[in-house]
């Protein structure tokens, strides 16, 4: 009888009910990874991201269950041990972790991402290319504001970078500049990009007036298949010859590109989309999900990390739409504005914004092809300011 | 990090991010210009026919909706498997019973 009562008294002390007494937040943080499963699953608020950072959340907070240790992580920044060590005293998200902290997983993305991109409207209308810089906006001024709320340079750089609204993107600067804020920045890029449809139409009619809205551009020029296949090369050679620091992002999306557009390596640009996007999209929400533990995550840098986030979009937003103003008068009112707000990246989510906006003015209207070309140029952006801010604060 | 230097470092962050880009699009309308197929001078052409009401942009609208029009557009550039800014629509017309 004792002998009964030992072993489940020790196989009570050993589990998680028991121990997840020890620290309320756990629960608390179990309960918010089951939220954001039901904002993925039921809501579909970009669930392919979204279900697997919620789960990661979940692993990692079940108490006794050890498959992440962020002070193997601590110690590896402080360069005591190396990724050998964590491979041995690690649990298996410390080892998917790896492949973020590489940057491993937010450049085979891009790999995917660029052999799913069109960079046609971009090519027939190069001009799409001040507004997706101007829509970088939203980085620097969320960089300036948590600077003024007493962020350190680093971290305040890797919120910025919400604002470029690229997943991938703010996942791979953070990681090489505030690793112990992954978990929030990321949730915030990926929540913010899929609450787009709320975040930007009020803006928008705010920035606008009704006769720009219904402004109708009109058709783009053709775009030939050399002009295609030439485009991943020629920005490869000049943006990471001026920029080197962001050639793995860069140079993985322009190689996704020239993959699909060469014609000539079909395969490769098949598995790139699909296969190979699929299964480091499941090892990047898992391991990014997994740096939310509750004593790192339950802060109220937190909460100052998902606001700025926030402003980070909005100021995007507004920067894109104040250009667009200004070519719309400059061009003599051939450009509709509307197509700024689509410089924020996001693809193609914002450029359908855009489309929805302007056809709501004006329903003869058809923007989409339209704000493809500053939504692209905006991933370019994007791309080019985190290369620039790892250069100053890496 | 002072709130001076942020500010600093702001203004120089977008200024490159635009300079970069600014400069790609010059690379890029230049290497546009370089490789596009000249056109041959265009003959004197005939008096523009009158526009069709519920013309949307280039494309002549006759007796069809603007969502039905993009939805043929859609479905051409699906079948033919080349992107919709490759194609060029001239008109589209719904044909009536008689027509047919």
């Amino acid at each position: 009888m004792s002998t009964i009562t030992l072993v489940l008294g020790r196989l009570w002390e050993t589990s998680g009910f028991h121990m997840i007494t020890s620290d309320w937040r756990q629960l608390v943080m179990i309960l918010l990874a089951c939220v954001l499963l039901y904002m993925g699953v039921v809501k579909k608020y970009e669930p392919l991201l979204l279900v697997g950072i919620a789960f990661g959340m979940l692993l990692t907070n079940i108490p006794g269950a050890d498959m992440y240790h962020p002070e193997l992580w601590d110690e590896y920044i402080a360069g005591t041990i190396t990724f050998t060590e964590i491979i041995h005293n690690g649990g298996l998200l410390d080892i998917l972790y790896i492949g973020v902290k590489s940057g491993l997983y937010p450049s085979l993305i891009f790999l995917g991402v660029g052999a799913m991109t069109d960079f046609g409207p971009l090519i027939a209308n190069p001009k799409s290319m001040l507004l997706g810089a101007a829509a970088q906006f939203g980085i620097f001024a969320a960089f300036m504001l948590a600077i003024v709320i007493g962020f350190p340079a680093n971290v305040a750089a890797s919120i910025g970078i919400v604002g470029g609204a690229d997943g991938p993107t703010a996942i791979w600067l953070t990681s090489m500049l505030a690793p112990e804020f992954l978990a929030p920045i990321a949730i915030a890029a990926y929540s913010y990009m899929a609450l787009i449809p709320m975040i930007q139409p009020p803006i928008m009619r705010l920035l606008t007036t009704e006769e720009e809205r219904k402004i109708k551009m009109e058709q783009l020029r053709p775009v030939t298949k050399a002009q295609k296949i030439l485009f991943p090369i020629i920005v490869t050679i000049f943006v990471c010859m001026l920029l080197p620091s962001v050639a793995p992002l860069l140079g993985c999306l322009m190689l996704g590109n020239l993959t699909k557009e060469s014609g000539v390596t079909d395969r490769l640009s098949d598995t790139a989309q699909n296969a190979l996007m699929n299964m480091v999209t499941i090892f990047l929400s898992m391991s990014v999900g997994a740096t939310a533990r509750y004593d790192r995550f339950l802060t109220l840098r937190t909460i100052e990390i998902i606001v700025l986030g926030l402003i980070a979009f909005e100021f995007a937003t507004i920067g894109g739409l104040i250009i667009g103003k200004i070519m719309c008068k400059l061009s003599g009112g051939k450009i509709n504005p509307l197509i700024g707000s689509a410089g924020v990246s996001a693809v193609p989510m914002a450029a359908k914004v855009a489309q929805n906006e302007g056809q709501k003015a004006n329903p003869s209207n058809f923007l989409l092809m339209h704000a493809m070309g500053p939504n692209v140029a905006g991933v370019i952006g994007s791309a080019v300011a985190a290369g620039l801010l790892l250069a100053l604060f890496g | 990090m002072s709130i001076q230097q942020a500010a600093l470092y702001s203004l120089l962050g977008i200024s490159v991010v635009f300079a970069t880009l600014s400069i790609l699009m010059v690379i890029v309308q230049i290497f546009y210009n370089l490789t596009t197929p000249k056109e041959e001078a265009p003959a004197p052409a005939a008096a523009p026919a009158p526009e069709a009401p519920g013309s949307a942009g280039g494309v002549k609208l006759y007796n069809t909706d603007p969502r039905d029009a993009a939805m043929v557009m859609a479905i051409v550039a699906d079948s033919l498997g080349k992107p919709l800014n490759e194609l060029r629509f001239i008109s589209i017309k719904e044909i009536g019973e008689k027509e047919q």
